[in-house]
């Protein structure tokens, strides 16, 4: 515990070095203001803005993006109260009290107990960081290329188990992700696979910042485009100092479902495909269920936005963890941050303790300041950002395009990527039309080449014999690790088949 | 075109293109099994893969066949009519973009996208959208040339030259 502490106390010297400090700031401001914006969200933010972060060491570029997260969470309650439009899926449950509250003539009450709930949930979930991540990462020390592949099937399984989607969508998404990472030359051979057209472009592979700036760029305000028809409605807020200290007493009302939430959403957000949008759900839910008055709930209840926004906040920390600790990123945002940690030359996973020390407690250092910051510019800022959301499409959209053109440019110096990323977009958008999940592909495309390397190696390793992975004298981790993963993959068939089963039982007593 | 129909001929089209990738990589000789001393081939993975893909498709197809999945059930519109206009006109407009940065550089492609998005389909004033343009093309160069150092395309060798003396006059008057 003393040594947490004393690295924690470096971490957090090393977050208030001028420059870290300044990224803060910058990293904050840019994901409220990416989160307020409706159909842009984290993950929007982090795959347009890597390549700008390669201007500055890793540390300051993290902590810049980590920043940008959490701006991104706290963002998205402002367009869903005053819009009614969430800012992005992890702030859907806000819109339930918040849009209610806004007219209502609260829309300010909603605004603070927003804020102040997510910097309750950023707390709870970076001190629960902190006291998980070292034990973790130490364990992970054990994993040898078993453990790692069974981890990643483990990845890949919570998507099909816990993801919500459809199967055999959810299942094409990932296959094509892992497909898509394995063009250019084979890791071990070095022949070339997947030469589509024989271009020779393919043989440096699809990178993933191509398909997640594709996907989350251009595919994403392509589908906002569509939805929004570039209209939208701001209700007014009407901000001034008594009011803001009255709202402030409030606190008291929504403090325990703000803290169950945010303890919730911690552990949630660690699932690969759970993440902030079922953590502030299922927040949601809680709050509704421990509530005095629960029929108040989609009227106007304040704890209705403060559950939810705890909750999304916390979860962001928590999908941390594993992309820190294990190497397997916890969400679409923390997968683009793992690819671009890969791209800085650091290899995430509990070696990163060791190996990079500073890097890590610079982090870690850094949530807790980001946290103090992002709730004091969101609440001075509030006026300002709700004029910011009444900003034209015909602005807005132009410029994401032209950011996402020049940031895949910049990254790979190939007019052929930019190319590739348009019509990877235009895919990504046909393709979340009929309900296919992008969030598994990003995902797969990220953890391809270390899923087929840690596979590679434990067939070889073992002669060939794929029942090693289940062994449990030889390999106990990645036994249990199979095991959970089945019972994901399996799970959602039968929540099908009881439902059916009910259903045609309630049909034979109708 | 119905949500219905999409739903079939994406779940086709995918199928096609699972089998495809299968078959370049059978194409390309790559092994697809065990190799003696080697472990698993270079084409395994992705041959298995993409197996795994066409299995899903034709699992998509059983089920919009029953009709299981919403997308199967519903007649509706794919793309919304409303807003049909709007997403291929920014689609095409952006695609112009790109390709006119091989001839003009990157600097009048985004000019001219801006301007064309704002002044045409924004319907904003002349004067915002001539800042907005300017604002956004300096904002590109300051942040990708002169910081990231980053060598955006200049387009054809008439209009890079065009380029060269506000190159030259950044570093001799402002290095």
């Amino acid at each position: 515990m003393g040594d947490v502490i004393t690295l924690l106390g470096a971490g957090l010297l090393q977050a208030f070095e001028p420059l870290n400090l300044f990224m803060i700031f910058a990293g904050c401001l840019a994901g409220l203001f990416i989160g307020a914006m409706p159909g842009l969200g984290s993950v929007n933010g982090v795959a347009i803005l890597l390549p700008v972060t390669f201007l500055v060491p890793p540390t300051a570029a993290i902590i810049f993006l980590a920043a940008l997260y959490y701006g991104a969470m706290y963002g998205g309650a402002i367009s869903s109260i005053t819009l009614g439009i969430p800012g992005a899926s992890t702030a859907v449950a806000t819109v339930f009290d918040g849009r209610p509250m806004a007219q209502s003539g609260r829309a300010d009450q909603a605004l603070t107990a927003a804020a102040i709930a997510s910097f309750i949930g950023g707390s709870i979930s970076v001190v629960l960081f902190t006291l998980f991540a070292p034990p973790l990462a130490e364990f992970a020390l054990k994993f040898g290329p078993h453990e790692e592949f069974a981890l990643m099937i483990l990845a890949f399984a919570t998507f099909i188990g816990l993801g919500g989607d459809d199967i055999p969508k959810t299942i094409f998404s990932i296959l094509l992700g892992l497909v898509m990472a394995a063009v250019g030359f084979d890791i071990i051979t070095g022949q070339p696979r997947l030469v589509f057209f024989d271009l020779v472009e393919f043989q440096r592979g699809i990178g993933f910042l191509v398909l997640a700036i594709g996907i989350y760029g251009i595919g994403e305000m392509l589908w906002t485009l569509e939805n929004t028809k570039g209209k939208v409605q701001v209700q007014a807020v009407n901000v001034t100092w008594q009011r803001f200290k009255k709202n402030l007493g409030y606190i008291k009302e929504y403090l325990p479902t703000t803290a169950l939430g945010s303890a919730l959403g911690f552990f949630v957000g660690t699932l690969p495909a759970a993440g902030a949008t079922p953590a502030s759900l299922m927040s949601y839910g809680l709050a509704k269920t421990f509530s005095k008055d629960p029929d108040s709930f989609g009227k106007g209840n304040v704890s209705g936005v403060a559950a939810p926004e705890a909750a999304n906040n916390a979860a962001s920390t928590g999908s941390m963890l594993p992309m820190i600790t294990l190497g397997i990123p916890g969400s679409p945002t923390t997968a683009i941050l793992l690819g671009g940690m890969i791209i800085w030359g650091l290899r995430p996973g509990p070696l990163l303790f060791q190996n990079e020390a500073d890097f890590v407690w610079g982090l870690i250092g850094s949530m807790y300041v980001a946290n103090f910051v992002t709730v004091a510019l969101n609440l001075a800022l509030i006026p300002i950002f709700v004029r910011v959301l009444a900003m034209p499409f015909t602005v807005l959209t132009p410029i994401i395009f032209i950011l996402c053109f020049v940031g895949v440019f910049a990254t790979t110096d190939r007019m052929f990527d930019v190319w590739l990323m348009l019509i990877l977009g235009l895919g990504g958008y046909l393709l979340r039309k009929l309900n296919y999940p992008v969030a598994p592909a990003v995902l797969a495309i990220v953890l391809g080449p270390l899923a087929e390397r840690s596979l590679r190696q434990s067939l070889i390793s073992s002669r060939g014999d794929a029942t090693s992975f289940v062994s449990p004298t030889d390999h106990p981790i990645a036994l249990i690790c199979i095991l959970i993963a089945i019972a994901l993959i399996i799970y959602p068939t039968v929540l099908s088949i009881r439902r059916k089963r009910l259903k045609s039982a309630n049909d034979g007593e109708g | 075109m119905s949500t219905r129909r999409a739903e079939l001929l994406m779940a086709i089209g995918m199928l096609l293109f699972s089998l495809s990738l299968m078959w370049s990589v059978w194409a390309d000789g790559l092994h697809i099994g065990w190799v003696e001393e080697r472990g698993p081939g270079a084409g395994a993975w992705p041959f298995w893969l993409s197996f795994g893909m066409a299995l899903t498709c034709l699992w998509t197809l059983v089920r919009w066949y029953k009709g299981t999945t919403p997308e199967s059930r519903n007649t509706g519109s794919y793309i919304d009519t409303e807003s049909f206009g709007l997403v291929m006109i920014s689609f095409a407009a952006l695609t112009v973009m790109i390709f006119l940065v091989n001839i003009v550089g990157t600097y009048i492609a985004v000019f001219l996208f801006l301007g064309f998005y704002m002044r045409f389909l924004g319907n904003h004033r002349w004067s915002t959208t001539l800042v907005m343009c300017f604002g956004a093309v300096f904002f590109i160069y300051f942040l990708f040339e002169w910081q990231l150092t980053k060598y955006l395309p200049k387009g054809w060798p008439i209009f890079e030259e065009g380029f060269l003396w506000i190159d030259n006059f950044r570093w001799e008057y402002l290095m």
